[in-house]
């Protein structure tokens, strides 16, 4: 077999050999979270009685183990089971399914990432080879001064700062990020600016940075300097020469950056009132709502076992000795 | 001298325009002075160097490492490598002083007008890209042709290299292909815009031997086809007698003789320059051995299911010395992993003074451990930069013998006076250490224990000639007083002729030839010895000529129509 796709099948097998153990952790996480969605739900008030009844109801009467391979068995077939907090109490009603709560807000966060992502991961390119090549002039410093601002400060006072003065100061954006299935996409993209810039100005110094030192780490390099003996023109050495032996470094972080686009953007949901799965996770662990809470959490494992992956694989196929052997 | 002087000069001469233009100065250096960073202070390393070059002209370098050869050469081309600054003189080329342009028309002339030839041509090519992209890549970028001619100019120079399959070799990567065939791939690519000036920065200090005399044909063959002029570095006189016309020695960045090569060689005037020539008479009288200490015999090995040393037979008597001798790949080094149980035999066994050696490290005793030591190649990684020499060669004296307090403190001190390094060196960090004093040290340690058997993997190949030779004494001198016996491992014929008793040739993992230092380096040979033997440059400007010949001429005679 291809050895290459040998190595990513292997990854692969590994992710998820990953995933299930992360699975086991979550429910263990999750089990012995204090409280229970049963007393949560009917008050301090609720007699014994009430609770045991709707335990039994719920199926959480049952013993963990149970309760777990139940759970990954469902998973397994698609099937993450159903809200609690749906169910409405003791009253009954349709129960709403864990897939149809999450899918929604997680498509807005995957809107509002790859929004972030597009913006963010070429400018953090281009910016960190403009500082290589301009490396200790007046930009690079410049660069680097901005970006380490804007990585120090807290994103919520990133949001509110952006908020005052692009949306109440001068009204060019929406100051609130609401959105809803019917809203079309370009008003989406309006409505979604400023929290996807608070996006861009997080993550684009742990990039750009990564960028411009994973490029000058290779300057030294005497391919580099046959390069310019050659009369390779500077920015020519950075993009054709540089550039592609620096994938593998730069690969990680950017796979590390897209997950917390993902997985860690909860305050800015937060700031701009917007409906993506962090605000439904954090809503859910306040609510007791286990099977929410945990197949928020194994979405996020999902995203950061994916993306890390995918840097492997970037890093296997740009490295020309792996893909072609001798 | 301009090139209006040198015409005058040479019409009065009465020579022919052509050879006017031939004998015209391409490259005058006056007065270069260059300074090095080191610590945060500036230190000179050429000081006040001139040269001139002629049209058409080879100009070899010569010193040792710190001579200030690569500074020079790079020099030549107005660069410096970061850290170093050219302070004072002029480079002129073509009548411009490269000093005063600027980047932009520096990188003009690169490429195009002077091109450079690196030591490592692995590192320097690029790993992410193919040959031929990296070959046209000056000729394009200074649109001297379109991208599809340059390729055929780069395949025609392949040919002329005598590269395998030229029409299909610069679609590989760099470690798709040997060091030897990369190295005349980088001879290619500074080809490539035809220069006036290509500066070879030991080209072939890297290779083998039998791999050294094809780069070296390959280079003076197409230096003379396009008649381009050269500087060509090296701290092997020998190459450079083949390869030069003038020759320059150096040392510490100042000039010590010049002349024309044969002039050279016939009669050094300086006292340094005659040193340097000394260095190949280190000759050890061959002694035979009457105990066996180490009995290697049979032995396969192989990493994972590929096969390295196929029926491996050495016998090593008690105070005499071995030279095992191949080129890289040969499985030499794989040879010493299995003698120090790093790498267990498939079959065929290993008895030490008698009594057979456990396959595997972990099976000997700690005495066994004592009784084998190794000395490597590199002495600077070979030792922890961040201990001292006291803790280096104290640790195996408390581990082995037990050695603590004043009883270490004297043996120390013992181990000091063998290798001749004064008692303050104890308290230095390895980084405060030349690379001899350091390989001193490696030695200290390896006799520290009293071994009874040292395997040494090409100690001296990383140091210069002067401080190998002196490597080389110490050895003997301590062979000689402390009856241990050296299995010493080098791909060097100079080494072997001036330490071996007796002498085992490697090639391919095999066994090719062995016995006495005598009888294997007297004809005749085994094939494979002979081009060993015959692959080493000699001290004779028409030598690389010579050998050529007479193998073309074996070539001619084997095959059927000749």
């Amino acid at each position: 077999m291809n050895p290459i796709l040998k190595t990513v099948l292997q990854r692969l097998g590994l992710g998820l050999v990953t995933l299930f153990l992360v699975s086991i952790v979550i429910f263990s996480a999750v089990t012995m979270l204090p409280g229970d969605f049963a007393t949560a739900i009917l008050g301090q008030s609720a007699t014994p009685e009430t609770v045991a009844a709707f335990q039994r109801q719920i199926g959480l009467d049952r013993p963990p183990v149970l309760r777990y391979l139940f759970w990954i068995g469902g998973v397994l077939q698609g099937n993450f089971g159903e809200s609690f907090s749906s169910a409405g109490g003791l009253g009954g009603g349709h129960a709403r399914t864990v897939v149809s709560l999450i899918a929604p807000r997680l498509k807005n966060t995957l809107f509002l990432a790859s929004f972030a992502a597009l913006v963010a991961v070429p400018l953090s390119l281009i910016l960190g080879m403009l500082a290589a090549l301009y490396r200790n002039s007046i930009f690079d410093r410049l660069v680097n001064l901005v970006t380490l601002t804007s990585i120090s400060v807290p994103e919520f006072f990133i949001a509110y700062i952006l908020m005052l003065f692009l949306a109440v100061r001068l009204p060019l954006f929406y100051s609130l990020a609401s959105v809803s299935p019917e809203t079309p996409f370009l008003e989406r993209v309006a409505r979604c600016a400023l929290p996807a810039l608070t996006l861009v100005l997080v993550i684009v110094a742990h990039m750009m940075r990564m960028t411009r030192a994973a490029i000058i780490n290779l300057l030294a390099s005497p391919y580099i300097e046959t390069a310019r003996l050659k009369g390779v023109s500077p920015g020519r050495i950075i993009f054709r020469h540089a550039l592609p032996n620096a994938w593998a470094p730069i690969a990680t972080v950017i796979a590390l950056n897209l997950a917390y686009l993902i997985v860690g953007v909860v305050v800015v949901e937060v700031v701009f009132v917007y409906p993506g799965i962090g605000q439904l996770m954090v809503d859910s662990v306040s609510a007791r709502d286990i099977p929410v809470v945990q197949a928020c959490a194994l979405v996020f494992a999902v995203t950061y076992i994916g993306f890390n992956l995918a840097a492997d694989i970037v890093s296997i196929v740009t490295n020309p000795r792996l893909l072609r052997p001798r | 001298m301009s090139i209006k002087e040198a015409e005058a000069q040479l019409s009065s001469a009465g020579t022919t325009t052509d050879a006017a233009l031939k004998s015209a100065t391409l490259l005058q250096i006056e007065g270069l002075c260059i300074e090095g960073q080191s610590e945060e202070r500036w230190h000179r390393i050429v000081k006040g160097i001139g040269l001139t070059l002629r049209r058409g002209e080879v100009l070899g370098l010569i010193g040792e490492s710190g001579a200030g050869k690569s500074t020079i050469g790079l020099a030549a081309m107005g660069y410096a490598r970061p850290g170093c600054r050219i302070t004072a003189g002029r480079v002129v080329f073509n009548g411009r002083d490269l000093l005063q342009l600027g980047e932009s028309d520096l990188r003009r002339l690169w490429g195009s007008k002077i091109a450079y030839v690196a030591q490592s041509a692995a590192a320097s090519f690029n790993p992410a890209h193919r040959l031929i992209d990296q070959c046209v890549e000056a000729v394009v970028g200074h649109q001297l042709t379109a991208e599809d001619n340059a390729k055929r100019n780069a395949v025609d120079l392949f040919r002329r290299l005598r590269l395998p399959a030229p029409d299909q070799f610069g679609l590989r990567y760099p470690h798709q292909v040997s060091g030897g065939q990369l190295q005349r791939a980088m001879t290619a690519m500074a080809m490539a815009c035809r220069p006036d000036l290509i500066i070879f920065d030991e080209p072939t200090t890297a290779l083998d031997v039998t791999t050294q005399i094809e780069v070296l044909a390959a280079i003076k063959d197409i230096v003379r086809q396009f008649d381009t002029a050269a500087i060509y570095i090296s701290h092997d006189l020998a190459v450079v007698a083949q390869m030069a016309d003038r020759v320059m020695v150096l040392r510490y960045g100042e000039l010590v003789e010049e002349a024309p090569t044969r002039v050279m060689l016939s009669n050094p005037q300086m006292p340094y320059t005659k040193s340097l020539w000394a260095v190949r008479s280190l000759r050890k009288e061959e002694e035979a051995g009457e105990k066996i200490l180490l009995d290697v015999s049979g032995v396969d090995a192989s990493y994972g299911t590929f096969k390295v040393l196929h029926d491996v037979n050495v016998k090593l008597p008690r105070g005499r010395t071995v030279a095992v001798v191949g080129e890289s790949g040969s499985g030499k080094s794989t040879l010493a992993r299995v003698i120090t149980g790093l790498l267990p035999p498939s079959s065929g066994s290993i008895r030490f003074d008698g009594k057979k050696l456990p396959a595997r490290l972990k099976e000997r005793d700690k005495d066994l451990l004592r009784r084998i030591q190794m000395i490597y190649q590199m002495p600077d990684t070979a030792l922890n930069p961040r201990r001292r020499i006291r803790d280096i060669l104290g640790r195996p004296l408390k581990h082995h013998l037990g050695l603590t307090g004043a009883a270490r403190q004297r043996r120390l001190l013992e181990l000091m006076r063998m290798i001749e390094l004064d008692e303050r060196f104890l308290d230095r960090l390895p980084s405060e250490l030349s690379g001899g004093q350091k390989q001193r040290i490696c030695i200290a340690r390896a006799l520290a224990i009293n071994p009874e058997l040292i395997i040494c993997d090409e100690v001296t190949s990383a140091l210069d000639q002067l401080v190998a030779e002196e490597i080389l004494k110490l050895l003997l001198r301590l062979q000689k007083e402390l009856n241990v016996s050296y299995l010493y491992i080098t791909h060097d014929l100079a080494t072997v002729k001036a330490i071996a008793d007796e002498i085992v040739v490697m090639h391919q993992g095999r066994v090719v030839e062995s016995g006495p230092k005598s009888q294997v380096l007297t004809p005749p040979h085994h094939a494979y010895t002979e081009l060993l033997l015959s692959s080493v440059p000699e001290m004779d400007p028409d030598w690389l000529d010579a050998i050529l010949a007479k193998r073309q001429g074996a070539e001619l005679g084997a095959s059927p129509s000749g």
